[in-house]
């Protein structure tokens, strides 16, 4: 294997590390703050694709369609903040599961009902096709760059948000003690219905810039929402860093082991071995620490 | 009439009505019957974990499918005789959930959830990269297993068998439920540092109850293999894992009829509607939402209620530490 080849690979790594953070920041955030586990989380990031490749047939432009995606995505969530998650949070788990699991099973048939069952593929916007020499000997596609820096950049504001704005500091107090946020005041159903927004646009926002990579098709964010939630059990749930550091272990470790593997056994096994990695990885983290490496919550 | 009570009565009428009406109906309704009972004794192992030792699992159909690949396999390979091949089936579905359970109930509450949801998903990426078992297809199973001598090739024996087994696994779950063990789980379950405190160490006795539960799983996976005579990695998947606990709750979880009133209920829904639409889903899913938002009860639940008989279930109690502050409260209003 070629220094190049390794440090493509190093790159999809780190890409696909930034897409899962922004799935597990999502399912983080959701339950550090109003204490819910949305398996609905999935549906909301192939929502995004779909959204996109609806927008793109209307507008026929990505400068217009992706904001378009954006905005519906995040209508969508808060559509479902009020009639659905609202009731949830008094409830216990077994309820938010099951709720939010017939969610997704009600987005996946819906997209089949207006799309069809076909996946779609979409193509990468033409601005963005192409690549860069990011060593010599080694091409790189433009735009999985892009994706791994707007999911920074997004990481960015996320980090901006919840540490310079007065919103952030409501979510870390809202996090920390809610009961204490309300009785000062706060129109806490506000904040969250603006928590479960923000967490559906960064899910929506993978969605979308996933789109041209994978294809778009019904039940394409259930797999996706697995792997956010291997990141988020194995940073600690309701921690922001621990889905940062849960992501990128998850991302690189996964298209590694997928290049890595195949070289030194070749089995019939092997496959089998490359698809199990990330969740052997889980499976030792919680040897070490029950509760994940950054854990923000006992228990 | 007197002596057996009204539950006694309520359940002997199930349990005829399941004798008798399924093969006067005729081939079709015998074999959505057989599905009846074997999803029923999936959603069963599932209640013995989420009723009765409150732990949710959103993995069980990995070891419905383990159990399923392994019957599928070893009649392929020629054992036929169910006597041989269901425990092995079972056996094996056991292992797994020992594994599974060893690492997954080193956590508690939400993490539980997502840590059984994974290590679901990475049995399911198994079978699927399982090349000569036909990979994402799955593969058929040339024949049904025989009970020695006696053929299950036809549909009604099949029915009849399969209906034992779960009338087997009913008792064998009271059996259990009833136990000096049964009330150790249920402790442990209402109140986990309690139960500690007074000698009971909740590990094992949790991980007994999952590899009991991994077990009739397996079985009924074992069963389905036997029932479609066809296995596939979809049979694993986590859409099964979240129907099942789904079929507990509108059954009534914390009672062992209810999670196959439960199935019967999912499946006839299923059935009804595929008449109309493919997209049945489309009011499943809602449906689901609305039986978790507008209802306390499930089948069996109402059941009981509209005909004054004893032993309403109660609803389901889950392992959530409350004390920690990661907790989403089941009571408003109890202060931290």
């Amino acid at each position: 294997m070629t220094l190049a080849l390794l440090v493509e690979q190093l790159f999809n790594g780190l890409q696909f590390g930034m897409m899962l953070f922004l799935m597990a920041v999502g399912v983080t955030l959701v339950f550090g703050i109003m204490r819910v586990i949305n398996l609905a989380h999935g549906s909301l990031f192939m929502i995004g694709g779909y959204f996109l490749m609806a927008a793109l047939a209307w507008t026929q432009s990505y400068a217009l369609a992706v904001p378009l995606a954006f905005i519906a995505a995040a209508l969508v969530a808060v559509v479902l903040e009020i009639i659905v998650l609202r009731p949830l949070y008094r409830r216990g788990p077994l309820d938010q599961v099951l709720a939010t699991f017939g969610l997704t099973l009600f987005f996946n048939e819906a997209v089949t009902v207006i799309w069809g069952r076909e996946s779609i593929p979409l193509s990468i916007p033409p601005f963005l096709t192409g690549s860069v020499e990011i060593i010599p000997g080694g091409a790189y596609p433009i735009y999985r760059l892009v994706i791994t820096g707007v999911a920074i950049v997004a990481g960015l504001l996320l980090y901006l948000l919840i540490t310079r704005t007065r919103v952030g500091a409501l979510i870390r107090a809202g996090s920390d003690n809610r009961e204490i946020v309300a009785a000062l005041g706060i129109n806490i159903n506000l904040l969250y219905t603006l928590v479960f927004a923000l967490s559906a646009m960064l899910a929506a926002l993978a969605g979308i810039m996933m789109g041209p990579l994978l294809s778009v098709e019904p039940g394409a964010g259930d797999p996706i929402l697995i792997l956010a939630l291997v990141v988020v059990v194995i940073g600690g749930i309701g921690s922001v860093r621990g889905a940062l550091v849960g992501a990128l272990m998850v991302g690189i470790f996964d298209t590694l082991s997928r290049v890595l593997i195949p070289l030194v056994i070749q089995t019939n096994a092997t496959s089998a071995l490359v698809g199990m990695a990330v969740y052997v990885l889980m499976a030792v983290v919680l040897l070490f620490s029950r509760t994940g490496l950054f854990a923000a919550h006992r228990g | 009439m007197a002596y057996l009570g009204r539950r006694g009565l309520l359940l002997l009428l199930l349990l005829g009505a399941a004798i008798a009406l399924p093969p006067y109906f005729g081939v079709y309704h015998t074999r959505f019957a057989t599905q009846i009972a074997i999803y029923g004794m999936a959603a069963l192992s599932v209640d013995l974990l989420l009723g009765y030792t409150g732990l949710i699992t959103f993995g069980q159909a990995a070891l419905f499918g383990v159990g399923a690949y392994a019957a599928g396999m070893l009649t392929v390979y020629g054992v036929t005789n169910a006597f041989v091949a269901w425990p092995l089936a079972i056996l094996v579905s056991m292992l797994f959930a020992l594994a599974i359970g060893s690492l997954s109930l080193r956590t508690r509450g939400f993490q539980f959830i997502m840590v059984t949801l994974a290590f679901a998903q990475m049995v399911y990426y198994f079978a699927q990269s399982l090349r000569n078992w036909g990979g994402d297809d799955g593969f058929t199973v040339p024949q049904r297993n025989h009970l020695g001598f006696v053929s299950l090739a036809d549909h009604t024996t099949f029915y009849y068998v399969v209906l034992a087994l779960l009338v087997l696994v009913v008792l064998l779950s009271q059996r259990i439920v009833k136990s000096e063990f049964g009330m150790v789980i249920r402790g442990i379950r209402d109140n986990e540092r309690r139960a500690a405190a007074v000698g009971f160490p909740p590990y094992p006795y949790k991980l007994v109850v999952f590899v009991i539960a991994g077990g009739i799983a397996g079985l009924a996976g074992a069963l389905m293999a036997n029932h479609a005579k066809f296995v596939s990695p979809a049979g694993l998947s986590w859409q099964l894992s979240g129907e099942l606990l789904a079929m507990v709750i509108l059954g009534s979880a914390n009672s062992l009829i209810g999670p196959i009133l439960g199935a019967a209920f999912f499946l006839a829904f299923r059935d009804v509607l595929s008449d109309f639409t493919e997209h049945w889903m489309l009011f499943f899913g809602p449906l689901l939402v609305a039986r978790v938002l507008l209802m306390k009860e499930g089948i069996w639940g109402l059941l009981v209620r509209a005909t004054g008989a004893e032993g309403k279930p109660a609803p389901p109690k889950v392992d959530f530490p409350v004390a920690s502050g990661a907790v989403a409260k089941s009571n408003p209003g109890a202060g931290r």
